[in-house]
This record gives C-alpha cells, structure tokens and sequence, in this order.
C-alpha cells in the first residue's frame, strides 16, 4: 500500500489564506469561467495575452474549496510572463501531474513548484478540484468562455 | 448491535472507521448480505413463471417479503407495494402515470427542502404536460411553512408531493397535518420517505397516504430496490409507466391487455436478490424495533448537536424543532470538501456538498454543508472522536 501523502501542506494552506493575484484584471483581454456544479467550486480566470503570445498577467476570482484555490493561486504564478506554448505544455504536464501519470522526481517536467500536487491522485474526488482553475485557463487561451467539471 | 454490522470493524487511513454518512446510505447487517448472497448461491431463479423448484423458491422468498413490505407500511393488501428500483424510481412512476393524466394549468405542490427527485420528475412533467410546479417556502430553522402550504392549495392542486424527512437538514415534517390539509380539499399526497423510511414508523392506512416511495439501501437493505406504496383507488385509475414482460395479462397485436396490481406497474425481471434483502432488512428492523432504532438516534441527535454548538465557528444548517439524527453544518470559512477530506484523514466519513438539494442551499445562501448522519450504530464515543477531528480541522485553517 502506498503512503498516503499530505494534502494540505502549508503551502496550500498558505496560498488559500493568501491567494496570489486574486480578483479582476482590468487590463485582461482574455477571461474564462470555471464551474463544478458537483461541489461549487466556481471561478474566473483573467488573461492578458499580447500580439506576440505571451501571457503577461494572470489573475483569478472566485469561491471554492481550499485545494482549488490554491491551485488557482500558484497556477497565476506560474504562467506570468510565459508563452502561450510554454502553457499549453505546463497544463499537459499538470494534467498528467493529477492522474498520477507523471512523476516529477524522475519525468522531465517544467512543474517547478506545482510538484506539490503530485499524489494527489490519491484522492481521486479531489483531483477535479485541483484542475479547475487549468481548464478555465485553457479555455480563455481557447476562447472557450465557460468549462464545467464534473 | 455494532456485531451485526462487520463492515464497521475495519480501518479508513489506517484509523477505525466511524461511519456517519448513513443519509447517503446505511450499512447493512450481516442477515441482509446472507439473505441475497443465498438468494444468488442456491437459488437464482427467476420469479412468477418456472414450474420448477428453484422458481417456485424464488417466487415463494419474492411474494414473502412484499408481505413483509406490507406489514411493516401496515398497507391493506400486498398488491399496494409496488418494487421499484428505489425512491427515484417509485417518483418517476407516479410523476408518468399519475402524471399522464394531468392537464395543462393543473397544479402541483413541492417543498424548498425537496431532493431532487423529488423536484425534476415534477419539472419533467410540467414541460410535458404544462402542468404548474408551485414551492412551499421553509423557515430558517428549515421548518416548513403550514400557512404558506395551504395558501398554495387551490381548485387546480392536482398533488402534493412531499418529503418527510429532510435529508440535508434531518427536519420531519408534519405529514400528518398535511395529508389533513390537503385531504380536505380532495388532493392526494405523495410522501417521499427515503430518510423517514429507518428512522421513525409508517403507517399509511392511519396516514391516510396516496402514495409512499422509500428505497431498501436507507433501510439496512440493498442497493437497486425500493418501494412505491399506493392506494389501490389511486393506483387502479392509473395507466402503466413501464411496460414489457410480467405487466401484461395477453399480448396480441390487436389489442394488449394489462395485469392486476402490483404486476401492471412491475414489467421485466425484477431485482430479486434486492427484494429478498429488504424483507431481510426489515426482519431486522423488526427484530431490533424500530422505536428502540428512534429512541437510540435521538440520544445521539441531543448529544451530536450539544457537542456540535460548543464548537466556536461552527453553524448548524437545520435546526427544526423536530429532527432526525442528522447533523448538517458550515465551519467557519472552510469549504465542506476540505472538512470531508480532512475527516476522512481521521477515519471519519461524513458527506460534504449540496446533498442533491441545490434550491435548499440556494435558500441558505450556502454552496454546500457538511453532513454528518447518525444511525443507531453511532456511538457517543464516536461523536466525541468528530468534535475532536472538526477541531484539528479549524486548528489547521487557522
């Protein structure tokens, strides 16, 4: 049997109490709403992409559980000032990151502070919660302007 | 009592399980599990049409425990218990069949605090039919409104369709006022039971109830099986819902001719097994009693909600005068998904979200609560070991 690991560790808990780049942006060009009808959780994703692909602000509203959240809060941080591409990968990555599909010792990833999700797996009706604030992203880069899980 | 139930004696995360999700579902005793692990290992048959002996042994276990059904509703006659496959199934077949013979502009009553079973068959039918929902308010006790109620009663009330036990807030309603309101003005009722099914005695002939629908897994019982009581003056007037095998008298292309109650509302193979566990189920409760099943609950509800209210930060989200022995709250800001994940580190199952009733916690102005819902099993230890989980939850959000 595995170790269950620690799925809130301070630094979740930390960027829930104090989420990074939370509210409107009013300078965005892209936006996009998630929802979870299932649990609730639901918020909106801001963007500013420029002419030449890059995401230069992110920023995140919304009311959910503290795993989304935080997961909202880090996604904003790492996507600041990197390409359309370079996030295009990073939420592939994330996503295999949550299935338990990746293994960021050992895979060659650009995760960087986002490992702190990794085993979450272990809780598969937590994993949606964690990938919310990923799909809303995506869908404002899509020009998708509501995503749902479920 | 706790020996009956093998399933409690076993580690969650490595911590002895406290099973307090028994809204959702109840544990089953180890008499349920034998009577359909038997039903499947020597028997199997089916029911109503072999001439040989296992048939004859299924047919004889099936028709035995819709007289256990009977007795236990003390319905007048076996014929008024319907099987379905639970309460979802038993609404579905009086919102077609009763509801068939609805008109546009007729009228049908619900409450705020309905499950949504007991709301989108309804909406279902008013978008066929264009028949009128109408929606009792509740208080923030999450009491129902009896005024308010009756006001909504007029020449057009075609139903009243009614929970008896909140299963969000563990609030019992009046049924018994209500089925006098109504009756009154020549409505019938429809009674969902689903959470008043374990917790409190049914007597639908003293009820005077239309139509009662609960499911066997709330009961101790099965998975896949529940019950629609209804009156036969009601249910004779009704058209079939499913139709096929076992529902038929004769089949000709000309013309088709139905079977008697219960058959005409039961086409095709049914749950056997499921129906052998619920009269297994309600042997049990019978053996147990189910005053002792209600005097126990309540024990735990006081303790549960005094213990519960010491907590600072902690709501609880129905308080009716009148309770069953579930416990629903919010904790400080803290998401119920992250107390359920929390809970369950400590070996503690509870339910977190909006408990399939979306218009109630619209009502509450809340996303979603915490449950936590007690059965006689519970004990007050275990009550104490949740106040201590919810503490260490508050401690870590802090």
């Amino acid at each position: 049997m595995t170790t269950q690991i620690e799925l809130y560790q301070q630094v979740i808990l930390e960027h829930n109490k104090r989420p990074k780049n939370f509210g409107k942006l009013e300078a965005g060009n892209r936006s996009a709403e998630g929802f979870n009808p299932l649990c609730g959780d639901h918020l909106w994703v801001y963007l500013h992409v420029t002419d030449d692909g890059m995401v230069r602000e992110a920023a995140f509203e919304g009311t959910s559980c503290a795993i989304c959240k935080a997961s909202a809060s880090m996604m904003t941080v790492a996507v600041k000032g990197v390409s359309i591409e370079a996030v295009r990968r990073l939420f592939s990555e994330f996503q295999s990151l949550l299935k338990g599909e990746l293994d960021p010792e050992h895979a060659p990833n650009h995760l960087g502070k986002l490992k702190i999700f990794s085993g979450i797996w272990q809780y598969p009706a937590r994993v949606k919660c964690a990938a919310l604030a990923w799909h809303a992203l995506n869908g404002a880069l899509s020009n998708q302007l509501t995503v749902s899980t479920e | 009592m706790r020996r009956d139930f093998p399933v409690l004696n076993q580690l969650a995360r490595g911590k002895p399980l406290i099973y307090m999700d028994n809204a959702a579902t109840t544990l089953k005793p180890t008499v349920v599990v034998e009577a359909v692990a038997e039903h499947y290992r020597m028997g199997a048959a089916n029911v109503h049409r072999g001439v040989h002996f296992l048939s004859e042994e299924a047919t004889r276990k099936f028709d035995a425990a819709r007289e256990t059904v009977r007795a236990f509703l003390n319905a007048k006659e076996a014929a008024e218990v319907i099987f379905t496959s639970g309460t979802t199934g038993a609404i579905n077949l009086v919102a077609h069949s009763f509801g068939g013979m609805l008109k546009a502009g007729d009228e049908i009553i619900i409450s705020e605090m309905e499950h949504h079973s007991n709301i989108v068959p309804w909406q279902l039918l008013c978008q066929r039919q264009g028949t009128i929902l109408r929606v009792a308010p509740i208080n923030d006790a999450g009491e129902l409104l009896l005024p308010e109620l009756e006001r909504l009663m007029n020449a057009r009330t075609r139903l009243v369709a009614l929970v008896a036990v909140s299963n969000a807030l563990g609030t019992i309603n009046p049924i018994e006022q209500v089925i006098a309101m109504a009756h009154s003005r020549d409505i019938p009722v429809l009674l969902d039971c689903a959470q008043a099914v374990a917790h409190k005695p049914l007597d639908v002939q003293a009820l005077g109830v239309d139509f009662l629908a609960f499911s066997a897994h709330k009961l101790f019982g099965p998975t896949g099986v529940g019950v629609l009581y209804g009156r036969r003056a009601a249910l004779d007037l009704m058209p079939p819902f499913l139709s096929g095998g076992d529902m038929i008298r004769s089949v000709s292309f000309a013309k088709t001719t139905y079977a008697e109650l219960p058959a005409k509302f039961e086409a095709g193979t049914p749950h056997i097994a499921g129906v052998i566990g619920l009269g297994a189920a309600i042997n049990y409760i019978n053996g147990v009693g189910l005053h002792h099943i209600a005097a126990a609950e309540a024990e735990l509800l006081q303790y549960g909600t005094e213990c519960l209210r010491q907590i600072k930060g902690l709501t609880l989200v129905g308080t009716a005068a009148h309770k069953t022995s579930i416990l629903g709250f919010t904790l400080n800001d803290i998401h119920p998904h992250d107390i359920g994940t929390l809970l369950d580190q400590e070996g503690i199952a509870i339910r977190a979200g909006h408990h399939c009733t979306q218009p109630l916690m619209q009502r509450f102005g809340l996303p979603a609560t915490a449950r936590a819902s007690l059965a006689f099993y519970n004990t007050k230890a275990e009550i104490d070991a949740l106040v201590v989980a919810i503490e260490k939850t508050q401690r870590l959000f802090a």
